[in-house]
C-alpha cells in the first residue's frame, strides 16, 4: 500500500487541472534511475543549517533545533546526502514576491537551510518555528505550520520532497494537503517533541526521521 | 528490518526559495564540447502555463558514465513568469542499451508527488525506435517523450493533463 498520496485530491484544488489524468508507465528502473546526484562538499557551509543568524542580527520566533536520520526502507542510514528545507517565518510570512500574507517580515530571516547527512544519515537544523498562515483554497483555509524537506538519497529513484509538521496541530483537521497522505501514513509526516534534543534554556527540540524509497545501485555499479 | 517510506508532499507555491541556487540551470560550462539548451514550457490541463514548477534533470556524461569527476549530471531550473525552463547541457551518451535519455522530474504547486518523464532526442530517430522504455509507451504519446531540435538546442515541452498529455513513469 502506498504512502504517497494520490496526484489527484480534489480537496486541495490546486491538483484538479495538475495531477494527470493517465496512469504512469511502469519504468523498471536502468543504471540512469539506480544513480543519482551527488553533491558533497561542494556549496553547503556549515553555516546553512542555522536559519537563526544572518550575520547582522537574529530571527524573531520561538527557537527550535530539528534534527533526525536519513534512512532507507530497509534501515539503512542515508549518509552524505544534501538535505533542504525552506519554510515561513515565526509570522506566518515567506520571502517570496507572491505573498501577500499581511504579517511582518523579519529582516533576519530568509527561511532557507541546507545541510549534508553525516556517516550516520543524521541531520540537525537550528531554525524558528515557522507560523501558521492563510490561503485561497477554500473559506478561512490555513496551513498547519510546516517546513518544506527535500532530499536526494542514493538515487533517482530515492528522490523525496515533502513536509513536517508538529505535533498536536488543531489545523490537521482543515487541511486538504495533510489529509491527502493516507490515513495510516499521516503521522509520519509528524514530528516528535525530543526532550534529549532540547538546548536548556536557549532551544525547544524536534526530531523528524525520513524514510526513502526505491532502489540504488551500490557505486561499483555506476560505471 | 523493512520500514515504508515518508510520505511526499507538494514543493507549494513558494519552492523557488528553497530549491533554486544561481549554477542549478547549469549543468556544464558555456564553453564545454557540445553544450545545448534544453528549454521548454510546462501547462496545465486548461492550457495554462505553470509559473510555480521546478524542473529537475539527471543523466549520463556523453560517454554514458554517471559520476564522472567534474560531471554533476543535475540541472535544476524553476519555471519562469511565462512558465518556461532552461537547463544547459551535452547530450547523454548510451547507457546500458538505451538511446540517448536524461530523466526528468517536475514539481510544482498541486503535485502532491514529483511526476517523472524522460527526454530522448529527435535526431537519434534508429536508437528511439530500439529503446526498452519507449517501446513500453503507446505509439500515439511516443512524441511527447521527444525532444525536438531548435536553434540553440532542444526544445521539450510539458503538458501535465489534457489530451496531449506528457507521458510520465512511475519509478
Amino acid at each position: 500500500m502506498t504512502v504517497h498520496p494520490p496526484l489527484l485530491s480534489p480537496g486541495y484544488k490546486s491538483t484538479i487541472l495538475r495531477a494527470p489524468h493517465q496512469a504512469p508507465i511502469l519504468l523498471p528502473p536502468t543504471l540512469t534511475e539506480l544513480t543519482g546526484p551527488v553533491l558533497g562538499e561542494g556549496p553547503v557551509a556549515a553555516a546553512d543549517a542555522d536559519l537563526t543568524v544572518d550575520g547582522t542580527g537574529e530571527a524573531q520566533g520561538q527557537r527550535i533545533v530539528v534534527h533526525g536520520q536519513v534512512r532507507d526502507t530497509d534501515g539503512r542510514p542515508v549518509p552524505d546526502t544534501l538535505v533542504e528545507v525552506w519554510q515561513a517565518n515565526a509570522a506566518g510570512r515567506y520571502l517570496h514576491k507572491w505573498d501577500r500574507h499581511d504579517a511582518p517580515l523579519d529582516p533576519h530571516f530568509t527561511g532557507v537551510g541546507r545541510t549534508m547527512t553525516d556517516a550516520q544519515g543524521n541531520y540537525r537544523f537550528v531554525t524558528v518555528k515557522p507560523g501558521a498562515y492563510p490561503w485561497g483554497n477554500h473559506p478561512n483555509a490555513w496551513r498547519p505550520a510546516h517546513i518544506h524537506f527535500s532530499l536526494f538519497g542514493r538515487a533517482f529513484t530515492q528522490r523525496l520532497v515533502t513536509q513536517m509538521y508538529f505535533p498536536d496541530d488543531p489545523l490537521f483537521a482543515y487541511d486538504p494537503i495533510y489529509h491527502s497522505v493516507p490515513e495510516f501514513a499521516r503521522d509520519r509526516l509528524v514530528a516528535g517533541f525530543d526532550l534529549g534534543a532540547t538546548v536548556e534554556s536557549w532551544a525547544l527540540g524536534f526530531r523528524f526521521d525520513i524514510v526513502l524509497s526505491g532502489a540504488a545501485a551500490t557505486p561499483m555499479e555506476t560505471r | 528490518m523493512s520500514t515504508s517510506a515518508t510520505p511526499s508532499q507538494t514543493v507549494g507555491p513558494y519552492l523557488s526559495i528553497g530549491l533554486t541556487w544561481d549554477e542549478g540551470p547549469h549543468v556544464v560550462t558555456a564553453d564545454a564540447p557540445g553544450a545545448v539548451w534544453l528549454r521548454g514550457e510546462i501547462r496545465d490541463g486548461s492550457g495554462d502555463v505553470v509559473k510555480d514548477a521546478l524542473v529537475e534533470t539527471w543523466q549520463s556524461d556523453p560517454s554514458g558514465r554517471f559520476h564522472t569527476p567534474g560531471f554533476r549530471g543535475l540541472g535544476r531550473c524553476a519555471t519562469d513568469d511565462d512558465g518556461r525552463y532552461a537547463i544547459r547541457t551535452v547530450k547523454p551518451g548510451v547507457v546500458q542499451d538505451q538511446a540517448p535519455h536524461l530523466d526528468m522530474s517536475v514539481f510544482a504547486r498541486g503535485l502532491l508527488h514529483r511526476v517523472v518523464t524522460r527526454v530522448y532526442f529527435a535526431d537519434e530517430p534508429a536508437a528511439n525506435e530500439a529503446d526498452p522504455v519507449l517501446v513500453r509507451v503507446p505509439a500515439e504519446r511516443r512524441g511527447t517523450l521527444i525532444a525536438e531540435r531548435s536553434p540553440d538546442g532542444y526544445r521539450f515541452d510539458i503538458t501535465l493533463q489534457g489530451p496531449d498529455e506528457t507521458v510520465f513513469f512511475s519509478v
